[in-house]
C-alpha cells in the first residue's frame, strides 16, 4: 500500500468541492477511462478576475481524488493571473508530498487548470482534444512529447522511471521507452555536438620537443623567475626529461626551508597550467 | 476494529493448529536434520513426515517432492531443470496469465537466452484454446508451463489435458499449482504432469516455504547447487520449521477439502451474488463455471480500484485490486488485458479470496458496506455509463 500523508487521506476521504458548476467561467477536462484517471475541473470567476468558486469531478485513485480537491482549495480566491502559476509542485506541496509513483496525479491537476483557464479564456474548448502539440510518443497513455519536456523541465527529471512517475509515458507496454530517453537527452542538453573548439585542450598540446622546451622556459623567464627574484631568490632550469622539469634554486631560494612548497605550489602549478598538466618539477 | 480478510491469494493466515505444531521446533527442537546426532536425526525423522504429507496432499511419492523457499523458486527450478536437460530444445510454451514468477523467467530467457516463447492467449472468460495450445507444440518445444489455477480470476485451466498433450508429444509439462493446492483436488498419480509448484503461505502455512514435486522418471538438474540436502536436488539447510508448517498445513488441508469446495464456496457465491445484485454496472471477471470456489473477481465500472480498496480499508476490509495503481505500474493487470476486459471495467477490478476463516457475518458486512463505497465514487467521477464515449470502451485487446 502507498504511504500517503494524513493530508492526502484526508483530501481522499473528505474531498472538498466535489461538483459541477453549471454556468462555471471555464472547464477543464483532461484524462480518460482508458489512462485510468481524468479529471474535471471547473471554474468561475468575478469581474476583478479572482476565482470565486472551483469544482471537480475525479475518475482515478486515491491521491488522483487528493490532488483534485487540494486544487480547488489552492485556487477559491486567488486571480487567475496567480493560479496560471500554480505547478504540479504546488499540488503536491500543499498535500505534504505524493509518492513519487503518483506525481502524475498532481500534473494531471496542472493540465486541467491549465486548460479551464484558457477555456475561460475563449481560448480552447474544455477538453484538451486538440491542444496537445508536437509528437505523440506513449501511445498507452496517449502523451505527447510537449507534455514530457515540460515535466522533465519543471520537475527536474533525471531517469525514465521519472517520467514514468510524473507524465505515466512509459508504464504501459513499455515501446515509448527509447523515446523517453531521447526526450531526456534532448532535455539535458545531451546528443547536442559541442561546438568544436579551436583551443587545444592545454597549451603545449601537439608542440615538438623544441617548442615545448622553449614554453617551458618562457614560462620560467616570465612567470615564476621574477616572483623568486621579489623575495632575493632565483631558479635555473636544468635539465627536461619527458615529462620531468629539473631545477635549482639560486639565492635566497637555495636552502630555504620552504623550497618544496615553492617548487610545487609556485614552480610546478605554473608549468601544468601553462605548459603541460602532465608536467612534474623536481630539484636537481 | 477487526480485519475481515478477503486476500487469500496473496497470502493466508497460519493456521493455529500449524503454528502450535511449529512451536517446539523453534525452541527445543531446533537440531539440524542433517547432524549425525540423535538431535538433529529426529528433525529428520518429522521432516520426513512432512514430506509424506504433502506427497499425501498430491497422490504422489515423497520422494518426488523436493522442499523449497517459494513458490517463485519451484517454478524458476523446474523450468530451468527442463531446459538444461534438453539443451538442444529451445522453444518454451506457456501462457500470457501466468503470475510473474512464469512470465518474468520467460521473458528473461527469450531475452538473454536466446529461447523462443509462445504465450497461449485466453477469450473473454480467461479461458484457453486448446487447439492454439496443440498447435503451438513443436518439435524443439523443451517445456510447457501452464498454471493450475489463476490468481487473479481463479480460472482452472484443462491441466489433465494440457499435460497429455505434451506427454504425446514427448514435452515436459510443469504447472504452477501454487492457487489450487489445498482447494482443488489435485492426484497425481492421474493427472500426468511432470513437475508441480506448491507454496506454503498460500494454504495457511507461513511464508518462505515451498515445494517442487518431480515426477520418479524425470531427468533433474538442481537449481540450488551446494550440499547434499534433498538428495543434492536443493542445497541448503533445510527451513525446519517452515517444511514442518508445510506438512502440517497439507495434512489439514486434506481434512478441509471438502469444507472448501462447500462451505467457502458458498460464501464466495453469496458474496459474489449481493454485490452483482446491489451494484450496477458490475460484472464478474474469469470463467463461471471452473474456477477456484474462494476466488472472485469483480470490475465496478467507472470507478478505480485503488479508491475503491482505500474506502474498503477504512472499514477493515483487505482486498486486492487488479487495478494497476496498487502495484506500481499503471497499466490493469496482465490477466485482464489478455482477457480483454474493456477499460471502463478494467481500472475498477477488485479481488475477493476467502478462506475458511471467513464467516458469513463478515460476508453480510461487505455486501453491505461495499455498495455505498462504489456509489460515493461514481458520484466524485465525471464518467458514468449514459456520458460513456464509445472511444473508451474500447478493449485491450483491439
Ligand atoms: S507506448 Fe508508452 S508505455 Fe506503451
Amino acid at each position: 500500500m502507498w504511504e500517503y500523508t494524513d493530508k492526502v487521506k484526508d483530501h481522499f476521504l473528505n474531498p472538498r468541492n466535489v461538483g459541477t458548476i453549471e454556468d462555471a467561467d471555464g472547464v477543464g477536462e483532461v484524462g480518460s477511462l482508458a489512462c485510468g484517471d481524468a479529471l474535471t475541473l471547473y471554474i468561475k470567476v468575478d469581474g476583478d478576475g479572482k476565482i470565486t468558486d472551483a469544482k471537480f469531478q475525479t475518475f482515478g485513485c486515491a491521491s488522483a481524488i487528493a490532488s483534485s480537491s487540494a486544487l480547488t482549495e489552492l485556487l477559491i480566491g486567488k486571480t487567475v493571473e496567480e493560479a496560471e502559476k500554480i505547478t504540479n509542485k504546488d499540488i503536491a506541496e500543499y498535500l505534504g508530498g505524493l509518492p513519487r509513483e503518483k506525481m502524475h496525479c498532481s500534473v494531471m491537476g496542472q493540465e486541467a487548470l491549465e486548460q479551464a483557464i484558457k477555456n475561460m479564456r475563449g481560448e480552447a474548448p474544455s477538453k484538451a482534444e486538440h491542444s496537445h502539440e508536437g509528437e505523440l510518443i506513449c501511445e498507452c497513455f496517449g502523451v505527447f512529447d510537449e507534455e514530457i519536456l515540460e515535466a522533465i523541465k519543471v520537475n527536474d527529471l533525471k531517469t525514465v522511471e521519472d517520467v514514468t512517475n510524473f507524465t505515466k509515458a512509459g508504464g504501459g507496454c513499455g515501446k515509448c521507452i527509447p523515446d523517453l530517453e531521447r526526450l531526456l537527452a534532448e532535455a539535458h542538453g545531451e546528443g547536442v555536438c559541442p561546438t568544436p573548439s579551436d583551443k587545444p585542450a592545454y597549451p603545449a598540446e601537439g608542440m615538438t620537443n623544441i617548442q615545448r622546451m622553449h614554453l617551458i622556459e618562457s614560462v620560467i623567464d616570465n612567470d615564476v623567475r621574477p616572483k623568486l627574484k621579489a623575495d632575493g631568490g632565483n631558479i635555473e632550469l636544468v635539465d627536461i626529461d619527458r615529462d620531468t622539469v629539473v631545477v635549482r634554486f639560486l639565492g635566497m631560494c637555495s636552502g630555504c626551508p620552504s623550497s618544496q612548497a615553492t617548487l610545487n605550489g609556485l614552480v610546478e602549478t605554473a608549468l601544468k597550467e601553462k605548459v603541460d598538466p602532465g608536467l612534474k618539477v623536481r630539484e636537481g | 476494529m477487526d480485519t475481515i480478510y478477503l486476500d487469500n491469494n496473496a497470502t493466508t493466515q497460519v493456521d493455529p493448529i500449524v503454528f502450535e505444531a511449529i512451536k517446539p521446533y523453534f525452541t527445543e527442537l531446533y537440531g539440524n536434520p542433517s547432524s549425525m546426532h540423535r538431535f538433529g536425526g529426529q528433525v529428520g525423522v518429522t521432516l520426513k513426515e512432512a514430506r509424506a504429507s504433502v506427497a499425501g496432499l498430491l497422490g504422489c511419492e515423497p520422494e518426488e517432492i523436493i522442499f523449497t523457499s517459494c513458490g517463485s523458486e519451484s517454478d524458476n527450478t523446474a523450468i530451468r531443470s527442463a531446459l538444461n536437460a534438453r539443451p538442444d530444445r529451445r522453444h518454451i510454451i506457456t501462457t500470457a496469465v501466468e503470475h510473474p514468477a512464469i512470465l518474468s523467467l520467460c521473458k528473461f530467457l527469450e531475452k538473454k537466452d536466446g529461447y523462443e516463447v509462445t504465450y497461449l492467449g485466453t477469450d473473454e472468460y480467461g479461458r484457453l484454446d486448446l487447439e492454439e495450445y496443440k498447435a503451438a507444440l513443436r518439435p524443439d518445444t523443451a517445456v510447457v508451463s501452464v498454471m493450475w489455477a489463476n490468481n487473479e480470476t481463479g480460472n482452472i485451466y484443462p491441466i489433465e489435458e494440457m499435460a497429455k498433450i505434451a506427454k504425446e508429444h514427448d514435452v515436459f509439462f510443469h504447472t504452477d499449482a501454487v492457487q489450487a493446492v489445498g482447494k482443488v483436488d489435485i492426484d497425481l498419480s492421474k493427472v500426468p504432469v511432470d513437475m508441480l509448484s506448491l507454496s506454503g503461505h498460500k494454504l495457511h502455512a507461513p511464508k518462505g516455504v515451498g515445494a517442487l514435486f518431480v515426477r520418479k522418471r524425470l531427468p533433474f538438474r538442481p537449481f540450488l547447487i551446494g550440499g547434499h540436502q534433498e538428495r543434492s536436488r536443493r542445497a541448503g539447510t533445510e527451513n525446519t520449521t517452515g517444511i514442518i508448517a508445510l506438512g502440517k498445513a497439507c495434512e489439514l488441508a486434506r481434512e478441509h477439502m471438502v469444507e472448501e469446495n462447500t462451505e467457502v464456496k458458498r460464501l464466495r457465491d453469496k458474496l459474489e451474488k449481493g454485490l452483482l445484485e446491489a451494484v450496477p454496472d458490475a460484472k464478474l471477471n474469469g470463467d463461471p463455471e471452473h474456477r477456484l470456489p474462494n476466488t472472485s473477481n469483480i470490475s465496478f465500472g467507472y470507478v478505480e480500484g485503488e479508491a475503491i480498496l482505500l474506502m474498503m480499508d477504512q472499514l477493515g476490509i483487505a482486498a486486492s485490486s487488479g487495478s494497476a495503481c496498487t502495484s506500481g505500474s499503471l497499466e490493469p493487470s496482465h490477466v485482464l488485458r489478455a482477457m480483454g476486459v474493456p477499460f471502463t471495467f478494467a481500472h475498477g477490478s477488485i479481488r475477493f479470496s476467502l478462506s475458511r476463516f471467513n464467516t458469513e457475518k463478515e460476508i453480510d458486512f461487505v455486501i453491505e458496506s461495499l455498495p455505498p463505497i462504489i456509489k460515493n465514487l461514481r458520484k466524485l467521477s465525471p464518467f458514468s455509463a449514459e456520458k460513456q464515449a464509445p472511444a473508451c470502451t474500447k478493449s485491450f485487446s483491439e
